[in-house]
C-alpha cells in the first residue's frame, strides 16, 4: 500500500511528510522531520521520554499514529526555545544541572510546560504528580523539581 | 509483511461499514493499550480504524438526564470537567488513576472498559453508577447496561463488527454520592491488586435509600456485588452497616493467586476497601 500524506502542523509551521499507516508519530518526527530532540525510550508509553503536545495535550509520541496528527498541533522541545533564546525551563535545566545523560530531558521540559501552562504556581507534590510518567535514571529527581519550581517562580516574576 | 491500513472514518456508519468489511480491523481510540500489544505482536489488526474524528465518539455531554460520555473521550478531558467532578466524585477518582498524564491525554474511557482489564478502574465506578453502553454494529444501534458489557478477561459482549460509541450515566438524584478506591504498593502508576466502587442514596432522614457496591480485580470480570448494597440499605450507614457491606464484598470476591497479591489477601482487602469506599460516598452524599 502507498504510503500516506499527512499535512500537519509542527510548532507553529506546516509540515507535511509520508509515512506508513502504522508508522508511530514519534518515527515521523524522528525519521521524517529530522526532530530528533524528542527521544525514544521504552515504546510502551511508559516513560514519558517520547512527550509531545498535540493539540496542547501532553501525549507519549510513541502511542500516537503518525497518521492521527493530520490537521493537528504538534509541539516538540525544538519548539519552545524562542530563537537563540531558550524557553526559561532549558535555562533552569541547565542552572539546576537537572539533567545528566540527558535522554529524558525533552520529554521532561515539554511535561513541565504543559503543566505550566496550566498551573503557573505548582506546588512541589503537583509538579512531582504530574512529572510522574516521566522517568529518569541518572539525575534522581530533586534537581528536576527544583528547576520546575524555580522555573514556575521565575515566570510568574516575569508576568507581573 | 501484512499491510495495515489506517482509516479515520467520520460517521459512525462509516466505521461500521469499515468494520464490517474487514475482520482483523480493529479500533483506535487512544492507542494506550492497542498500539503497545500491536508492538509486543500480541495483536496481528489488518486496520487501525481511528474513531476520534467522529463528533459523536469525542467530547461530553451533561443534561437532565444525565451525562454522555463519547468512548473516545481521554481521560484528562473527564478530570478537568468540573460539574462531572463535582456529581461523580467517586467516577473521576477512578479515570485520574489510570496512568500518568501522558496517558491520561490519550487513554480513552471507552478503551479502558473494551481492554477488559478485570483491574479497570473504571470499571467499577461505571457500576456503581448504572452506566450503559451505546453500541454501534451491522444491526444497528443497541444499549447494554455496563455490568454485561465485560465477560472475561480482555474478552467482551461487543459482536463481530460492533464498537463503543457512549457511555451514558444518569443523573444522581439527591444525597446520592459515589466513591472509588484501589490498593497498589506504590503511590502512583500501577495496576489495581483489588478495587472497590460504592454509591450510596440517602432518604431525607439519612437512612439508605440506595445502594450499589462494585469490586473489581478480584475476578474474572469486575463483580456487582447485590449482597453488600443489601447490608448498605435501610441502614444510616454506620460502622455496623459498613463492616456487613465490606464482608459480604469479601465473600463475593473470587480472586487469584498472582504476583500482585495472594487470593487471602485480596479477600480481605476486597472488604476493607469496600467499607471505606462506602464511608467516603456517605459522608459525600450527606454533604450534598
Amino acid at each position: 500500500m502507498a504510503k500516506l500524506h499527512v499535512h500537519t502542523t509542527v510548532n507553529g509551521e506546516a509540515a507535511e511528510f509520508l509515512c506508513e499507516p502504522h508508522e508511530t508519530l514519534l518515527a515521523a518526527l524522528r525519521n521524517e522531520l529530522g526532530l530528533t530532540g524528542t527521544k525514544e525510550g521504552c515504546a510502551t508509553g511508559d516513560c514519558g521520554a517520547c512527550s509531545i503536545l498535540l493539540d496542547g495535550r501532553l501525549v507519549p509520541s510513541c502511542l500516537v499514529l503518525a497518521a492521527e496528527s493530520q490537521d493537528r498541533a504538534v509541539t516538540t522541545i525544538e519548539g519552545l526555545a524562542l530563537g537563540d533564546a531558550l524557553h526559561p525551563l532549558q535555562r533552569k535545566f541547565l542552572e539546576h544541572a537537572a539533567l545528566q545523560c540527558g535522554i529524558c530531558t525533552p520529554g521532561f521540559i515539554v511535561a513541565a510546560k504543559a503543566l505550566l501552562d496550566r498551573q503557573p504556581e505548582p506546588t512541589e507534590q503537583e509538579a512531582r504528580f504530574w512529572l510522574a510518567g516521566n522517568l529518569c535514571r541518572c539525575t534522581g529527581y530533586d534537581k528536576i523539581i527544583r528547576a520546575v519550581l524555580d522555573t514556575a517562580a521565575e515566570m510568574r516574576k516575569t508576568a507581573v | 509483511m501484512q499491510v495495515i491500513r489506517y482509516e479515520a472514518p467520520r460517521s459512525v456508519t462509516d466505521a461500521v461499514r469499515l468494520m464490517q468489511a474487514d475482520p482483523g480491523a480493529r479500533i483506535l481510540a487512544g492507542g494506550t493499550d492497542l498500539l503497545v500489544q500491536f508492538r509486543a505482536g500480541l495483536r496481528r489488526p489488518t486496520a487501525f480504524i481511528d474513531i476520534k474524528r467522529i463528533p459523536e465518539l469525542v467530547g461530553i455531554t451533561l443534561d437532565d438526564g444525565g451525562l454522555r460520555l463519547g468512548a473516545a473521550t481521554a481521560a484528562a478531558v473527564i478530570c478537568e470537567h468540573a460539574e462531572v467532578k463535582r456529581l461523580w466524585p467517586g467516577l473521576v477518582e477512578a479515570v485520574r488513576l489510570i496512568g500518568s498524564t501522558q496517558i491520561q491525554g490519550r487513554g480513552t474511557v471507552g478503551g479502558n472498559l473494551c481492554n477488559a482489564s478485570p483491574a479497570a478502574d473504571t470499571t467499577c465506578a461505571l457500576i456503581v453508577n448504572r452506566a450503559t453502553c451505546a453500541i454501534a454494529g451491522p444491526a444497528g444501534e443497541r444499549v447494554l447496561p455496563v455490568d454485561e458489557f465485560c465477560t472475561g478477561p480482555g474478552k467482551t459482549a461487543l459482536r463481530a463488527g460492533e464498537f463503543l460509541v457512549a457511555l451514558h450515566i444518569p443523573r444522581p438524584g439527591p444525597r446520592t454520592a459515589d466513591a472509588y478506591l484501589r490498593l497498589i504498593p506504590r503511590s502512583e502508576m500501577d495496576i489495581a491488586v483489588v478495587s472497590a466502587g460504592v454509591s450510596v442514596t440517602l432518604a431525607p432522614d439519612g437512612t439508605c435509600s440506595a445502594a450499589r457496591v462494585a469490586i473489581g480485580a478480584v475476578a474474572p470480570t469486575a463483580l456487582l456485588v447485590a449482597e453488600a448494597a443489601g447490608a448498605l440499605v435501610g441502614s444510616r450507614l454506620d460502622e455496623t452497616a459498613l463492616s456487613r457491606a465490606g464482608a459480604a464484598a469479601s465473600a463475593a470476591a473470587k480472586p487469584i493467586d498472582d504476583k500482585r497479591g495472594t487470593v487471602a489477601y485480596r479477600r480481605t482487602t476486597a472488604g476493607v476497601l469496600t467499607r471505606r469506599a462506602a464511608r467516603t460516598a456517605a459522608a459525600r452524599a450527606r454533604g450534598h
